[in-house]
């Protein structure tokens, strides 16, 4: 039964890097600014996961910490920049 | 008590964040997270709009509910989309639905739950009509949307965020 | 994995479930924002990953960390709490700014 839980957790691992793979595509392909933030935003959110799913398979506290600091940041950049298109100036 | 603590909702949510961050209930950790939940609303309180009061917490946790399932459901809908059907099939429009709620606290929630559904995005809020400014992803039936959003979302939050006075004028 | 031993199986049964849940989500999210043609649609396809995605893995780790430790390890709540107050804003804000460019471009146009 333990096997199951790897390959679980391997599965995971590789659909959340495929993820990321897509995320990146966009963010190469995407015609407008606003596309290349929204495939930021959506990579970052990944990448948040897959620490998540690192911990999970190391059984480590540390990638918690490291989950948030990504979330944290990455909400405050994705924000910056889109309120950098909206106006061309981040504080009003 | 409203001196030392003007948000005691806000305080003791602070508290719980500080001790879970922590992952401890060591006494050390309860002074330090007091002394920052204390200090915390004090110093931001300026920031504030203006007073928060639940008024009815049963319909907050219900709408709550109500949200997770629809969330859930639109969830499965977009992803059928997404894997399944032709792109030029998909029905993507703008639209405006009219709303009655003024509380900015109220709208706030309703844009997180909104915002958090998969499959609709809110816009703005125009400011002249007060009109949501929302985009559907599939839209097949425009006055099915304003008739949910209306009814689900909008009617609990008012009862909740700006209680049975505000309610009887509209 | 060689603390997991003494997990019970329906307890695997579930996390494996959400694991599988959450990864297929995730792709089906950015397959999404890489498949579909305009922006204003291609911003639905991250919510799946930002909501049930995310929602799937954290519930997983929670079980996970929680049955490893014999005890209820639930500090992944703070960031689904932080998730869930962020993610819709910065939905919000890309949105606008999409609308507003076009809106600018437009009356570029029109000037010209």
């Amino acid at each position: 039964m333990l096997g199951v839980l790897d390959i679980a957790l391997y599965a995971a691992k590789a659909a959340t890097t495929l993820a990321i793979v897509l995320c990146g595509l966009r963010l190469m392909i995407g015609p407008t600014a606003q596309d290349r933030i929204l495939a930021l935003d959506t990579f970052w959110i990944c990448c948040m996961l897959l620490a998540l799913l690192l911990g999970m398979r190391f059984s480590s506290d540390v990638f918690f910490e490291l989950a948030m600091l990504i979330a944290l940041t990455g909400f405050v950049s994705t924000i910056a920049l889109a309120k950098f298109l909206m106006r061309g100036e981040i504080i009003e | 008590m409203s001196a030392i603590l003007p948000r005691p909702g806000l305080s003791l949510l602070l508290l719980c964040i500080w001790l879970l961050l922590n992952q401890t209930l060591a006494p050390a950790h309860f002074l330090l997270g007091g002394i920052i939940s204390i200090a915390v609303p004090l110093l931001t309180q300026s920031l504030m709009p203006h007073k928060l009061r639940l008024r009815n917490p049963v319909a907050l946790m219900r709408l709550l509910t109500w949200a997770l399932v629809e969330i859930s459901r639109s969830c499965f809908n977009v992803s059928m989309i997404i894997l399944f059907r032709q792109r030029e099939k998909v029905n993507s429009q703008f639209i405006y639905i009219p709303l009655d709620m003024h509380d900015p606290y109220g709208l706030a929630m309703l844009s997180c739950l909104i915002n958090c559904t998969p499959g609709t995005v809110w816009v703005e809020v125009t400011p002249e009509k007060h009109e949501l400014y929302l985009h559907v992803f599939d839209l097949h039936d425009e006055a099915w949307w304003i008739n949910t959003i209306k009814t689900r979302y909008e009617k609990p939050l008012m009862d909740v965020f700006e209680g049975a006075a505000d309610a009887g004028r509209t | 994995m060689n603390a997991a031993a003494d997990l019970s199986n329906w307890l695997i049964v579930l996390i494996v479930f959400f694991l599988l849940l959450g990864g297929l989500l995730i792709v089906v999210g950015a397959l999404g924002l890489l498949r579909l043609p305009t922006f204003a649609q291609r911003i639905h396809g991250p919510a799946i990953t930002v909501t049930l995605g995310a929602g799937s893995i954290l519930i997983a780790s929670m079980l996970l960390f929680s049955s490893l430790n014999s005890r209820p390890v639930i500090h992944e709540l703070l960031i689904t709490l932080f998730i869930f107050m962020t993610a819709p804003v910065g939905a919000m804000m890309m949105m606008r700014a999409d609308v507003y460019r076009k809106l600018r471009e437009q009356a570029k146009e029109k000037e010209s």
